[in-house]
């Protein structure tokens, strides 16, 4: 009998109890090298197999049927295929074998960028990810891919809402650094400012050895979004990040440094002139619209500054404060901040005057007592998960033996023997 | 005018009636420090020594006005025949470059003599010196880095004065030495504009076991607050000037004049203090006999402490021309005139709810549009709690709700922990990778 079909058979047979699968996964093992030689032949066995019982064996073989470089056409025949499989495949089984499932995954997000539909991808790349995650807390491999593709395919909703879950548990550095990076531009893309803040933070902070290009570039966008969400920018890294990012990631982003301080001045006129100049810079580092929100918010952040001192002011006076051109596009300012709760105010047009309000939340309605309380609980969580992490540290024999050893190094004794001779 | 050997007791009456002769207005007593012009010839006649020198020129090189400004090289230069310091002499012989006549030329034979006789009092004091030296006599060795530090004094070499003053140190038996040592120090270190000298030899000479002459405490306290209003410490300034005793007199005219006392106190204490520290000044017995002097500053302080700032700003107004001429304040005016300007601003706001920008900007003698700028920066600056409604022109007091602004920052904080604990929590499991990585790596 073929090897192949004799393989075919097996994988039908062994497909039911645990047991049984594993065997079959010692089998599929030892096969995969004669699978890769005969990949050509592959394709028609898959439709022998059904995916949703099968899914060890399917694994296997279309992993092997996959190669590496495809043309448009194979494209278009493997993508349905893999996208079903992906639907239909059973957890437990596809767990066993990890790697191949990624590389699986991996290869169709390459062909639908192949096929320049990568909203293709989406979808099955979240079921997935959904079915390799153990817990909403670990982050896989396939998130960094899920969120390019959504990037690509400007699926930002989509992509947010992965981004919704926390993430704790990660295998690879890489992974999250990617994992943040696109979710912090798609979270730029929805104007989540403050989260991609946080998103861009974690790769900026993260322990690392040596700089990354995706810290450099997480960099870059962390300079400008922390001026568009904060109006300001703190030169210094936070304590905790790795001495490599203290040192160098400035040296790589000297016009957003410098950007960042021109924005410090609050003169608008200085930072338009040190845009336009470096327009190109931040055009081929693709940061050009976020560096152009950046000089808006500046129009904002004064207007803002405003409220805090008048109660009444026209639109002129506006104008002349903030630097804009005429009271109409004050107006126009101000009509946006206040659609988007940024500010409390109302225009008279009539005689051209804003009355700013205060800010009319009382902190009174259910709805606020509802949001501190779940703030409350959350933050219960945290702690106890803080709690539980320290537990699990102090117990750690790699830690302990560690710890113990550096506090040998310093023995007191060692220092209090020759000053006892000094005397 | 009065010649320059009048003594200055009967001189200030002078002062007052020439000041109110020009002004010819309700406000008769004004004091040398007012008016459009200052009469130096007063001024002059308040110090003596060096200082009488220094402030002569610096006057002549902040006025505009030529006839002004050759008054005082004239005066100067008469000052400087009477000493022996021959390198000021060149340098005012070449500001006046001929202006005053013949009479007021190069005088080479005089410096030449001078110097002459200086070489052979400096031969003479170092013979004696040594003489001491070999002898061991610490008394007379005292006296001869003293008398060092007297002749390098003169002749204006200040840098080699303070290094013999400072010398005599080592050979001080009594706390009377050390005094005198120090009020050398102090005095030789204001000349150099050396401030933070000024301040440790004041404390080296407050330490001394015995109890200090009034006289001396006064001369400290007015050095100590010289060097806190140079270090721009302008509180710690005007309590040092407000602890000036009555004893000072003219005692220390190679320094400072009575006037200044006040002037200084005043203008710092305006700028530093709140009302009740005010009222204590006004009701300070010792300072009052200061504020005497210069009744300007007095009303001054007056006008502000009952809340009339037109008139306090008017008073400040006349005396800034003036302020601008003196040795120790000039670089200060600026900043003590704004920050009485943004006390009186916010004094004035403090007790209203609302208050009407017109009346306001009249009490202040000002524009609305520029007093609206003037407030707006003192709101940003968090200094005022208060709106600007520029429609009516109406400032508003604002009283900040606690209860909001609590769980405003209440859940701003909680975000903050959040935020910080996730990616805390990140971080450390993103450490305990790299740690399994090389655990792995040593199995």
């Amino acid at each position: 009998m073929d090897p192949l079909e004799a393989l075919v058979a097996q994988i039908q047979g062994l497909s039911s109890t645990s047991g049984d699968i594993n065997r079959l996964h010692s089998v599929l093992k030892q096969a995969d090298e004669s699978l890769r030689s005969e990949s050509t032949r592959l394709s028609p066995i898959l439709s022998q197999l059904d995916p949703s019982i099968h899914s060890l064996g399917f694994l296997y073989i279309l992993e092997a049927s996959m190669p590496a470089p495809v043309t448009r056409t194979q494209a278009e025949t493997v993508v349905p295929i893999v996208t079903r499989f992906i639907g239909a495949c059973s957890t437990e089984q596809i767990r066993l074998a990890p790697e191949k499932f990624l590389s699986v995954c991996r290869k169709l997000k390459d062909q639908v960028m192949l096929l320049e539909a990568p909203i293709r991808g989406v979808a099955p790349l979240f079921t997935a990810l959904r079915k390799l995650q153990v817990s909403a807390e670990h982050l896989t491999p396939l998130h960094s891919d899920f969120l390019l593709l959504c990037l690509l395919a400007k699926c930002y909703k989509t992509g947010l809402s992965l981004l919704e879950d926390d993430v704790f548990e990660v295998d690879q550095p890489r992974d999250l650094f990617l994992y943040c990076y696109y979710g912090g531009m798609i979270c730029i893309g929805q104007k989540q400012f403050q989260k991609a803040l946080d998103l861009l933070h974690n790769v900026v902070t993260a322990p690392m050895s040596t700089i990354s290009a995706i810290a450099v570039e997480a960099y870059k966008k962390y300079i400008l979004v922390s001026l568009v969400r904060h109006g300001q920018f703190a030169t210094s890294l936070p304590k905790y990040s790795s001495s490599a990012a203290q040192r160098n990631l400035k040296n790589f982003c000297q016009p957003y440094v410098d950007l960042a301080n021109s924005y410090g001045t609050g003169k608008i006129g200085e930072l338009e002139a040190y845009v336009q100049a470096n327009a190109e810079k931040f055009e081929s580092d693709n940061n050009l619209g976020l560096v152009k929100q950046v000089v808006s918010s500046m129009y904002k952040r004064n207007i803002q500054r405003l409220t805090q001192t008048y109660l009444t002011l026209s639109l002129q006076d506006i104008a002349n404060t903030v630097q804009l051109n005429s009271p109409k596009e004050a107006e126009m300012h101000v009509l946006q901040m206040i659609q988007d709760g940024e500010i409390h105010a109302t225009i008279n047009q009539k005689d051209g005057m804003v009355r700013f309000l205060e800010d009319p939340e009382q902190y009174k309605t259910c709805e606020m007592i509802e949001h501190i309380d779940s703030s409350i609980q959350r933050i219960m969580a945290l702690s106890r998960k803080l709690t539980a992490m320290d537990e699990q540290i102090s117990c750690d024999q790699l830690y302990l033996s560690k710890a113990g050893r550096e506090r040998q190094r310093y023995d007191f004794d060692d220092f209090d023997v020759p000053q006892k001779f000094n005397i | 005018m009065d010649g320059d050997d009048e003594t200055s007791g009967p001189m200030i009456d002078e002062i007052y009636a020439n000041g109110g002769g020009d002004d010819g207005e309700k406000r008769s007593r004004r004091a040398i420090m007012s008016g459009d012009q200052l009469d130096i010839e007063a001024y002059a006649a308040l110090y003596s020594g060096r200082t009488k020198i220094m402030r002569l020129l610096f006057i002549a090189d902040k006025m505009s006005n030529a006839g002004t400004q050759l008054e005082a090289l004239r005066m100067a230069y008469d000052e400087i025949k009477k000493g022996e310091n021959t390198q000021l002499f060149r340098e005012v012989v070449q500001k006046i470059d001929g202006r005053l006549g013949p009479n007021y030329a190069m005088d080479a034979a005089w410096c030449d003599a001078v110097d002459r006789r200086a070489e052979q009092k400096k031969e003479k004091l170092e013979n004696e010196l040594n003489a001491y030296r070999t002898n061991l006599i610490k008394e007379s060795i005292r006296m001869g880095y003293n008398d060092f530090g007297d002749f390098y004094y003169a002749h204006g070499q200040l840098g080699e004065a303070f290094k013999n003053y400072v010398r005599t140190r080592d050979y001080c038996t009594t706390s009377k030495h050390i005094i005198h040592m120090c009020m050398n120090a102090i005095l030789v270190s204001i000349e150099m504009g050396q401030f933070p000298h000024v301040t440790s030899y004041v404390s080296k000479a407050e330490q001394a076991p015995e109890a200090l002459d009034a006289v001396i405490v006064a001369k400290l306290r007015c050095a100590a607050g010289l060097a806190n209003l140079e270090a721009k410490k302008y509180k710690l300034a005007a309590r040092k000037f407000l602890e000036t005793g009555p004893e000072l007199g003219h005692h220390y005219n190679e320094v400072i004049a009575q006037q200044d006392v006040a002037t200084y106190g005043g203008l710092c204490a305006l700028a530093t203090f709140d009302r009740a520290e005010l009222k204590a000044i006004i009701d300070n017995s010792n300072f009052r006999n200061f504020l005497e002097l210069v009744p300007e500053v007095r009303e001054l302080i007056n006008d502000f402490y009952s809340s009339h700032y037109a008139s306090c700003l008017e008073y400040l107004g006349n005396l800034k021309a003036n302020l601008l001429l003196d040795i120790h304040l000039h670089d200060h005016v600026e900043t003590l005139y704004d920050q009485i300007r943004h006390k009186a601003l916010i004094q004035y706001t403090h007790p209203f709810v609302s208050v009407d920008l017109n009346m306001m900007a009249n009490a202040f003698k000002t524009t609305v549009a520029g007093l609206e700028k003037e407030l707006e920066a003192l709101i940003t600056d968090n200094q005022i709690q208060a709106r600007i409604d520029s429609h009516n022109k109406i400032l508003y007091a604002r009283h900040a709700d606690q209860r909001n602004a609590t769980f405003q920052r209440v859940l701003e904080t909680g975000m903050q922990f959040d935020r910080d604990a996730r990616s805390m929590l990140l971080r450390s499991n993103l450490i305990k990778h790299d740690f399994n990585l090389r655990a792995l790596r040593k199995l």
